[in-house]
């Protein structure tokens, strides 16, 4: 298992950074066991900040119940966990934590960015917050909403599960670390600066006053 | 329904064995009964910003001598969002959903706040139908926002069950909500002069039924904890702040009358005819956690109460004051008739325009006192939007209380603090 | 609806209390800046004024560049139900420097902090003025100047980058450093800072 960068990984590369190992009888039904295995029971490390923690909390409640996803224990230490459910807005000062805290956790993890502030930013388009933990981390599935509904959240975790289910071992690149580069960024700070554009009704809210 | 107070016969006398009273405050208690063999090195253990126990993205610093907890220095900022930032740059009307994400446990209650403020500088009279409906809104939250803290308080000490019970009844709740303003939670119920929409068909009958046996979910976990031996021990005589303390302190809402003081904002300066409802407001006597606990669980009851007085008040009739400057005209008139479309167009691309000047208005949020504070130059954008957040004067008291406590107790302290960290940080 | 303490405020402090106004019903009282403390510690402890509890601290800039900076206390007397607004007007041609209500009210204390994070008043006596929403070493400036824009100063990659290279361990106060002996551990550059008596106040 290597580490990549991809703040300076070159994206034109693409051609090259496939797998050369190819999938044989064994590992395909190997992969589905280890798959169907790990998708129905992630262990979920609840990043929960805001408005979509609550929303996460009942989904982890009665009414919509998590447990039945296989995620029964919720795992407050990232050291256990398996998917880091981001939930709610992540201002700069919080950055490093989060970073820190996905860092701990141990391969296989995934990430959901759970709402519109986690996901981009979300309403808030100003000095404090982070417009996207994909500019931190690397996200594997977006739920947006503000909050979204619990459905949403549960909606999010079964696209999760097929994604996990569509996982092979015998491709390398798939469990590697992607680590913050050596110029600080995880993104190249272009990517960074383009994601974080306004766009929408966003553009106008620079004038103060009318 | 009659008054209802929690009569309490506790199983313990209040003394132990020598006749001391034991519902002391720790720090009252003598030195040394907690920390004599463990030398003087103290040890300096970070709590958070993630940690399942800080209601959010709190983080505390304690220097620890063994057990014993000599300062706790909390770190806020972890949510900073820049609220106030943001209201600079929005219409007045822009601002209600930025007040659903400060406090989120009880959106409808700060929305109601807003109004109020916005109204009070515009010198708005709302209708009487909107004036009962904010009140339902009001209390609705009150009774959500107290039941997540039980959910929560009761996990950290512990007990995970009441958890689930106040979820349940917050779904009912979300129900109700969702059906009048179409989200669960970020609700933006209010719009300066009225309400984003009148209550559906049935949804009276909605609310009678929860009112009806939601007091039944209240006595279940009054049996649980009220005379429950370890949430005893672990409440009472922890955390408290005297009289003088709560008030020095700046301390608002179940934190301040928990520890005797008699301040209640709808009865101290009543809103929305607040002084016409028929209803009590617990105050407590120690100052500890346990009285926080019932000074809540009382408040639940009380809002039922409410609830159902203000359904009982709530007559046909509209629901925005008939200023056409202010309230948006329906989309039908728009579209037809050359008037109501110039009303429109102003209010949506120009906003509405308060006189030059200032207001500050503060209501009786769950949390405490939560107060806006507008200045208006007379543009559609504020030019300074205060919000005075309960949880943040409230949570600067935390130190105080954590003095001389144990590392459990620092938790429990906590979460009897019911901090929002949305409106801690803003 | 100006209130009785006007009266009384006026005949005892003169013109220690430049004017008052009413606003929406509320009655906002504009003091000068050395007597500030001492009036407000007169309102809260004299019989008939009696203004125990510190509802607010914050401050007020206006879009008009040449207006001074206001800060805002909100008063209110528990036992007689009375609100009163005091301001004290801090002209921008001078330091922005007024004497901490921490003594009077602990409730200040936060609140205190949290005006110097946004707007850069020293509150001096405070025990311990730091930033508290923004992080000790925030650079930018501060955030609720009508002179600082909505996104910040710094290019969202720059914000980023700093975010990230903050080292989350390294946001200890000098009060906890000296508790834990592990001033060692730092990086260098705040090992300097803090040597060289910085304490997270942004000149």
């Amino acid at each position: 298992m290597g580490l990549v960068n991809p703040a300076t990984a070159n994206a034109g590369d693409a051609g090259t950074m496939m797998s050369e190992a190819s999938g044989n009888f064994v590992t395909t039904k190997l992969d589905f066991l280890t798959n169907w295995a790990r998708s129905n029971s992630l262990w979920p490390m609840p990043f929960g900040t805001a408005c979509c923690a609550i929303e996460y909390m009942a989904t982890a409640a009665s009414r919509f119940d998590l447990a039945r996803f296989g995620m029964e224990r919720q795992s407050f230490s990232p050291r256990q966990a398996d998917v880091f459910i981001c939930a709610g807005r992540v201002p700069f000062k919080l950055a490093p934590v989060l970073r820190r805290i996905w860092d701990q956790m141990p391969q296989p993890k995934w990430c959901i960015s759970m709402g519109a502030c986690a996901s981009t930013g979300g309403i808030f388009d100003n000095y404090t917050i982070v417009q996207g933990i994909d500019t931190i981390i690397p996200v594997d599935v977006y739920v947006p909403g503000c909050p979204p509904r619990p459905e949403g959240l549960l909606y999010g975790i079964t696209l999760l599960q097929k994604k996990i289910r569509g996982e092979s071992f015998t491709d390398e690149l798939i469990r590697e670390e992607k680590l913050v580069g050596a110029d600080g960024l995880f993104l190249p700070a272009e990517r960074v600066d383009e994601l974080s554009e306004p766009f929408g009704n966003s553009v106008h809210q620079t004038r103060s006053s009318w | 329904m009659s008054t209802r107070t929690l009569e309490l016969t506790l199983a313990t006398s209040g003394a132990d064995a020598a006749g001391v009273a034991t519902r002391v405050p720790l720090r009252a208690r003598p030195e040394g009964r907690y920390d004599e063999d463990f030398g003087a090195e103290h040890m300096l253990v970070n709590i958070g910003p993630q940690h399942p126990a800080t209601h959010g993205v709190l983080r505390l610093v304690v220097e620890l001598e063994g057990e014993t907890v000599k300062r706790c220095i909390p770190h806020i900022g972890y949510l900073h969002t820049g609220f106030e930032k943001l209201g600079e740059y929005r219409q007045y009307n822009q601002i209600i959903p930025l007040t659903d994400r400060t406090d989120y446990l009880s959106a409808m209650a700060n929305n109601v706040g807003l109004a109020l403020a916005v109204e009070k500088l515009m010198g708005i009279e709302i209708t009487e139908r909107c004036r009962v409906l904010r009140v339902i809104a009001c209390e609705m939250n009150r009774i959500i926002s107290h039941l997540v803290w039980l959910g929560t308080t009761g996990i950290d000490l512990g007990a995970y069950t009441p958890f689930l019970w106040s979820f349940q009844e917050r779904e009912r709740i979300y129900n109700l909500q969702e059906s009048w303003t179409g989200a669960r939670l970020t609700t933006s119920l209010t719009r300066v002069g009225g309400m984003m929409a009148d209550i559906p068909e049935g949804w009276e009958a909605g609310l009678r039924e929860f009112c009806r046996t939601f007091p039944s979910t209240l006595k279940e976990v009054d049996t649980m904890f009220s005379r429950n031996a370890i949430w005893i021990g672990r409440t009472q005589g922890v955390g408290v702040l005297t009289r003088e303390e709560a008030i020095n302190w700046s301390l608002s809402g179940p934190m301040l009358r928990a520890s005797g003081v008699d301040y209640d904002v709808r009865k101290d300066r009543p809103y929305l005819g607040y002084e016409d409802y028929d209803f009590d407001v617990p105050i407590g006597e120690h100052g500890d956690i346990y009285d926080r606990y019932t000074v809540r669980l009382e408040e639940m009851w009380q809002s039922t109460r409410i609830l159902e007085q203000a359904l009982d008040r709530l007559r046909p009739g509209p629901i925005n004051v008939s200023d056409p400057r202010l309230i948006l005209p329906p989309k039908s008139r728009a579209m037809s008739d050359m008037e109501a479309m110039i009303f429109h167009f102003k209010q949506v691309m120009e906003g509405i325009k308060p006189p030059v000047g200032e207001a500050y208005f503060g209501v009786e949020n769950p949390k405490g006192e939560l107060g806006y504070y507008f200045v208006s130059d007379g543009t559609a954008k504020p030019v300074r939007w205060r919000i005075r957040p309960p949880s943040f004067i409230n949570l600067s008291s935390l130190p105080k209380m954590c003095e001389g406590a144990l590392l459990s107790d620092v938790i429990a302290i906590n979460a009897s603090v019911d901090i929002v960290m949305g409106e801690v940080d803003r | 609806m100006v209130i009785s303490s006007v009266a009384a405020l006026r005949e005892r402090w003169g013109d220690a209390v430049e004017r008052v106004t009413e606003s929406c019903g509320d009655t906002i009282v504009y003091l000068r800046r050395a007597e500030a403390h001492d009036i407000l510690a007169w309102l809260r402890d004299t019989t008939g004024q009696e203004f125990n509890y510190l509802t607010d601290v914050t401050a007020v800039e206006y879009r008009d560049p040449e207006r001074a900076l206001e800060l805002v206390y909100q008063l209110r007397s528990l036992g007689r139900r009375e609100d009163l607004r005091v301001k004290v007007a801090l002209e921008k041609s001078e330091p922005l420097e007024v004497r901490s209500v921490y003594d009077l009210w602990h409730g200040a204390d936060w609140l205190e902090r949290e005006v110097y994070d946004m707007f850069g008043i020293t509150f001096a006596g405070h025990p311990d003025l730091r930033r508290i929403l923004m992080w000790e070493t925030y650079a930018e400036g501060f955030p609720l100047r009508k002179d600082f824009p909505l996104r910040g100063h710094f290019s969202r990659a720059e914000q980023t980058r700093q975010a990230l290279a903050a080292n989350p361990e390294a946001h200890y106060s000098l009060e906890e450093l000296s508790i834990a002996d592990a001033f060692g551990e730092l990086p260098k550059d705040m090992q300097e800072r803090l040597a060289r008596g910085e304490r997270g106040v942004v000149k």
